[in-house]
């Protein structure tokens, strides 16, 4: 089944294609057709009129990381499930309880999460 | 080898030129539909019906002055709406559009079969963020940045739901390939549909409120919600790379509808399962199913123009105490819900 991904390197290449393609005429257009002309204003960070103060690449809140660990334990979970729930009729009782094992110990987490107040930090 | 790389070359071209074309199409129809419901005629005077109006659209997107800001960080600035489309055009790579058919070992209505096909999909749109998170944080502009942020931390919360609304309906399948799942609702109509014969009911739910969130289109439109934050991520975009991050949000739109009527409704199926005459093995007979996915398609587009039509936006810690709070949960539920249906069933 080579030819199955192979196709979906076609596809990638054309939709890299459809991407630069349409860029690249418009820069070509306006090359010939209508010069530049930038300006002090016309080039400023549209901000609502205001003038812009400040740069915007700060660092963010440290206490951020939990709520990417609790992103990614979940999406990881999921992904645990997908295969779980391919298998689910071959599979033995045992197997099945130790899956829900593992979801009840990730709703813990979850349940943990949320008295935490991690999940809505903003 | 040969052969079959031309004819492949062919149906992706072909494939991608008419999802571009439809999501021209879906403009005009949100904008005609958003327009009627309030109570204004919309488009109307290029062509009929403003038919024409799209291709103007896109030629006046096309020829307008591309602005680029002064502060920004150009390479990501230029690369991030070409990774948007082209996540946004890949995406669709996997979705059959109707029952297989062979030309010379090329597949007529699908670009490629994988079984991994589901996560193939998941994969790709997760790719897509990366436009969008890179857009706001190369643009050096505030409201840009807060755009991408409020849209980087939204759709990985609700990819959570998403994904765990997916794992009943391929438990009930067995499979990830997305025709292996279209064909385990196949045999009695609109009953073995999972919405309905499926008890999927609560899985497309959360897949469809998800789905609205992945796309940011309202209620979940926070990442460009234009009383705050003027228009979010792609605020400083101009001509053809604001109209490339417009198409993208909707071919996201497309894939997504597409992806909620192989998975839930039941795909090309028809609702009437074998009530209705058959045309026979012509070829003719093979693009009714594929008319049948179109109608569903086009019903969740008129959904999602429904919804943004009629409802509110929400506040932000609203919308993610009910990821977090409601649709994981239930999503949890769903999944043991399921399995142990299933189990039930099978002893």
């Amino acid at each position: 089944m080579s030819g199955s991904y192979l196709t979906i390197l076609l596809l990638l290449v054309c939709a890299v294609g459809f991407g630069v393609g349409p860029l690249v005429l418009a820069w070509i257009w306006a090359k010939a057709y209508s010069p530049e002309k930038p300006g002090p204003y016309k080039n400023a960070t549209y901000e609502c009129g205001l003038e812009s103060k400040g740069v915007v690449w700060v660092q963010f809140k440290a206490e951020y990381y939990l709520y990417g660990i609790v992103f990614l334990i979940f999406d990881v979970e999921a992904i645990f499930l997908l295969p779980f729930a391919v298998a689910f009729t071959g599979l033995t009782a045992g197997a099945c309880v130790a899956m829900l094992v593992f979801l009840f110990l990730l709703v813990e987490g979850l349940v943990w999460a949320s008295r935490k107040g991690v999940l809505l930090s903003t | 080898m040969l052969t079959f790389l031309l004819l492949s070359l062919v149906k992706v071209i072909v494939v991608t030129v008419v999802l571009l074309l439809a999501v021209a199409y879906t403009v005009l129809l949100e904008r005609k539909l958003v327009a009627r419901i309030q109570n204004r005629w919309g488009p109307s005077r290029v062509g009929p019906f403003g038919l024409l109006q799209p291709l103007v659209d896109g030629a006046k997107s096309f020829l307008k002055e591309d602005i680029i800001p002064a502060g920004v960080y150009k390479p990501l600035y230029i690369l991030s709406p070409i990774i948007a489309l082209s996540c946004a055009l890949l995406s669709i790579a996997v979705v059959p559009f109707g029952p297989e058919r062979q030309f010379r070992g090329v597949d007529l209505f699908q670009i490629t079969d994988l079984n991994v096909g589901l996560l193939v999909i998941l994969g790709v749109t997760s790719v897509g963020i990366y436009g969008i998170a890179l857009s706001g944080w190369s643009s050096n502009d505030k409201y840009s940045l807060l755009g991408s942020l409020r849209a980087s931390a939204q759709i990985v919360s609700y990819e959570l739901a998403l994904g765990l609304s997916l794992v009943g309906v391929v438990l009930r399948a067995g499979s990830l390939s997305l025709r292996d799942i279209v064909n385990s609702q196949s045999a009695h109509g609109l009953f073995s549909w999972n919405v309905f014969g499926g008890f999927q009911f609560f899985a497309f739910f959360i897949y469809l409120m998800a789905a609205f969130a992945e796309t940011n289109r309202s209620p979940f439109d926070l990442p460009e919600a234009e009383s705050e934050l003027v228009g979010g991520y792609h605020t400083e975009y101009s001509s053809m790379k604001f109209a490339m991050f417009f198409m993208s949000e909707y071919a996201n739109m497309i894939t997504v509808s597409c992806v909620a009527t192989l998975l839930f409704l039941g795909g090309w199926t028809s609702p009437f399962g074998n009530l209705l005459p058959s045309l026979g093995g012509s070829i003719l007979a093979s693009f009714v199913p594929f008319c049948w996915f179109v109608l569903k398609v086009l019903f969740f587009l008129c959904l999602y123009v429904w919804v943004r039509g009629t409802l509110p936006r929400f506040r932000y810690d609203q919308l993610m105490a009910f990821g977090w709070k409601f649709l994981v949960p239930l999503a949890i539920a769903n999944i043991i819900g399921t399995s142990l249906w299933l189990a039930l069933r099978t002893s």
